[in-house]
């Protein structure tokens, strides 16, 4: 019965986004349809969220009859990850997106702001498709509710691998950013059909665009963190596709946050900020469509069942069609954007963007590339860590190295020579830390390039932070209550991104690993530490059994307990890992058990890694994403006090 | 591979004995892609024919290969899907070249509406304070 209520309470939730769309569209200048179009966001979004809670409640009663549910839980898994299964699959994870498109949708609704009343029933219609193109997709392609008759007593589980808190956050997280980006794109398209994409529109884009952006950048970085400890050998970023997936909406909506600055500040870039709209929109549903789809492991795999792929292939096309071909007939229309000089803070955040889109541009040609070879019957290929890291990575070096300037510039025409004089001391910094890098490390060129600019970012970021606080009057205390929060927001972004360059690089260039064989009373010395192998036990898990191997490991005169698993669940063929980490300031020791050593009872090999500051790496993303809520606050602030 | 050439792999050491021949190898493992796994390279997987395949890697190292004639001699087994480092032939010079096109056609789209570009605008007092 729940899950008829569901069903029932999505296909409602179809029929009023389609009507919302189409009155939102043609709501001009009549009051009574736009208040209507706004009633029936919001009761679209209600039915969602219905539609959503009737799928919980299904995977918590573990209804086998429901075929997701069967093929994805257990009734012997713990309960946070019976609710978590109601994302951890494909149906599912498509009907939270469509929830979170009728949720934005609600909340655009009942956020006009200073926007014309036409740019606001238009946006709130184009959301209303968005969602609308979502649902016919979840409903028909891949319905969530669909009965199996006769239901099985058991359900198959939940991939181990999947079985982890940082997972049941990871997916929600990810599609936020993704659908979150959907509101821009709304937005963009509302601004091409009035021919008017004016400072209040702007206003109304930002927020969304920043709490896009901080979804994702959470989202990945959770991801990130999940890879680490989960995956058992220390990586943390592989230019995996469905990591890329991800990176290329981050990429494109970092670039239109600084655009959108631009837009909202002097009324420039208004065209090109909404293509960068249009295409973070893209990009998310491609993101979808290659994890989805099965496309990624390989060409043929997806034609095999190629319906699923083209119908998501298929909305893609449609947004990007309406968009692309908007913009070309409509945005000549657009006013044009004021001018500024060659060196002003436009003209950086100019190139800010120009290094963002580029450096997606390159990812999504990496990322696909594979793909097109194999379909024009070329053959497998694989583009992998080596190519993203030599072109990727010297773009973003290349970014890094203008970004402290753009602070320091006004707005029109900026003083390069005052802003370089000021950033002198974050350059002698770097400069220092460059031939400090090379001296050490035998002279490894790029990742002491990479430390440098991880330094002049932070010391740059920090020279921002002191130059406008000398603005302030009076008390150093008084000088810093005065400081406005965009000030923060943009100092903390800007410092975590050098925080994050630093562990990064830190962590790959610099790791240190061994594989060693090891039985109880072993000892190795390895990075410092003193790692001494106690036992090897069993322990039961509520729905696993592991081996559980319990070291000491001893550094400076002090010991400590550490123990790492091996864990097999009855359902999956393939053991997990659950690594022993120690951190330190200095990085982590991180310990993997593996097998027994078949020549050798009682042996187990264990694989030891020192990652350094790797804890900069998640540090410096929280940093940034932060900075991105610190700047949301600032932007509600700002309404507040001219309403 | 032949079965000769897994017994001599089988024989060759786990770990290489000169410091700077191990950092050549452990190179190499992050851009040879195991073959059997999703996505990996050999020097993190933990599957049978990663560790055959790291050990030929030393194998061949030992013997006095250059890196250039190891991925060769991978890509001759294993096809290029085995290289993470696609190499530069007819089927991927675009892929190798996107970088710099799609820059140079951004600097171009740059310039064009620099030029297309009305003049600077006055700031008003607000607009100059920030």
């Amino acid at each position: 019965m729940i899950a008829e209520i569901g069903a029932f309470a999505a296909a409602l939730a179809l029929v009023l986004s389609l009507a919302q769309g189409a009155m939102g569209l043609t709501a001009s200048h009549r009051d009574s349809r736009a208040a209507a179009t706004a009633a029936m966001a919001q009761a679209a979004a209600a039915l969602c969220v219905l539609a959503f809670a009737c799928l919980i409640a299904v995977f918590v009663q573990s209804d086998f009859s429901v075929a997701v549910v069967a093929a994805n839980s257990h009734v012997d898994k713990p309960l946070m990850y019976k609710i978590a299964g109601a994302w951890g699959n494909h149906e599912g994870s498509m009907l939270l997106w469509c929830t979170v498109s009728a949720l934005f949708g609600a909340i655009l609704a009942s956020t006009r702001g200073g926007q014309s009343l036409g740019l606001w029933s238009r946006s709130v219609g184009v959301q209303g498709l968005v969602t609308a193109g979502a649902l016919i997709y979840t409903l028909f392609m891949s319905p969530p509710f669909a009965r199996l008759d006769p239901a099985p007593m058991m359900g198959a589980g939940l991939n181990p691998l999947l079985q982890d808190p940082a997972l049941v956050a990871h997916p929600p997280l990810l599609y936020l950013g993704y659908v979150g980006l959907s509101v821009p794109f709304s937005l963009a398209i509302a601004a091409l059909i009035e021919g008017k994409a004016d400072q209040a529109w702007a206003r109304a884009l930002r927020p969304w665009t920043l709490a896009a952006w901080t979804f994702l950048t959470v989202g990945i970085g959770v991801g990130s963190y999940w890879a680490y400890y989960e995956l058992g050998w220390g990586g943390w970023w592989f230019w995996d596709p469905v990591e890329n997936a991800s990176f290329m909406p981050w990429l494109v909506a970092a670039a239109l946050v600084h655009s959108a600055i631009v837009t909202e500040r002097r009324g420039s870039l208004a065209g090109w900020t909404i293509l960068l709209a249009i295409m973070g929109f893209g990009l998310a549903i491609l993101g979808t469509f290659l994890v989805r789809s099965g496309v990624l492991t390989s060409v043929h795999a997806f034609a095999v069942d190629p319906t699923r792929g083209i119908a998501m292939l298929a909305l893609l096309l449609i947004a990007m069609g309406a968009g692309f071909g908007l913009y070309a007939w409509r945005a000549p229309k657009l006013a044009q954007p004021s001018g500024f000089a060659a060196v002003s803070r436009e003209s950086m955040l100019v190139w800010n963007n120009f290094g963002l889109a580029v450096a997606a541009g390159v990812v999504l040609i990496g990322t696909l590339y594979p793909l097109i070879v194999e379909a024009a019957g070329g053959g497998l290929i694989s583009v992998g860590p080596p190519f993203f890291n030599s072109t990727v990575a010297p773009l973003i070096g290349v970014l890094f190295l203008l970004l402290p300037l753009g602070p320091m510039l006004t707005w029109r025409v900026g003083d390069m020579r005052a802003a370089l004089l000021r950033l002198a001391p974050a350059a002698a910094l770097a400069v220092a830390t460059l031939l400090g890098a090379l001296a050490l490390s035998g002279w490894r060129v790029a990742p002491a390039i990479g430390l440098a600019l991880g330094v002049w970012l932070i010391a740059g970021g920090l020279i921002y932070l002191w130059v406008r606080l000398q603005r302030g009057e009076g008390r150093f205390g008084a000088k810093l209550a005065l400081l406005p929060l965009a000030v923060w927001s943009m100092s903390l972004a800007h410092v975590g991104a050098g925080v994050l360059t630093v562990g990064a690089i830190a962590e790959t260039a610099f790791r240190s690993e061994r594989a060693a064989e090891m039985a109880p009373g072993d000892g190795v010395d390895f990075a410092g530490w003193r790692v001494t192998l106690l036992d090897v036990v069993g322990a039961e898990g509520p729905n696993y059994s592991a081996n559980r191997a319990n070291f000491r490991i001893e550094r400076r005169g002090a010991a400590f307990p550490l123990s790492a698993e091996r864990r097999f669940y009855p359902t999956s063929p393939m053991p997990t890992t659950e690594v022993g980490i120690r951190s330190g300031l200095d990085g982590d020791l991180y310990l993997a058990l593996g097998d027994a050593v078949r020549d050798r009872p009682g042996a187990w090999s264990v694989r030891l890694y020192h990652n350094p500051l790797v804890h900069l790496i998640f540090i410096g993303a929280l940093m940034m994403a932060a900075g991105g809520v610190l700047s949301l606050i600032a932007l509600a602030r700002r309404r507040r006090m001219k309403l | 591979m032949s079965l000769a050439a897994l017994i001599v792999a089988a024989m060759a050491p786990a770990v290489l004995a000169d410091p700077a021949q191990e950092a050549r190898a452990r190179a190499l493992d992050a851009e040879i892609r195991c073959v059997q796994c999703e996505n990996e390279p050999i020097a993190q997987s933990t599957a049978d024919i990663a560790v055959d395949m790291r050990r030929l890697v030393r194998e061949r190292i030992a013997a006095g290969d250059s890196d250039a004639e190891i991925r060769d001699y991978f890509r001759q087994r294993y096809g290029d899907f085995v290289l993470f480092r696609p190499p530069v032939d007819s089927r991927t010079w675009l892929l190798w070249a996107a970088p710099a096109l799609l820059a140079a056609f951004g600097l171009m789209a740059l310039f064009g509406v620099r030029r297309a570009g009305a003049k600077p605008g006055e700031l008003t007092p607000e607009e100059s304070e920030r």
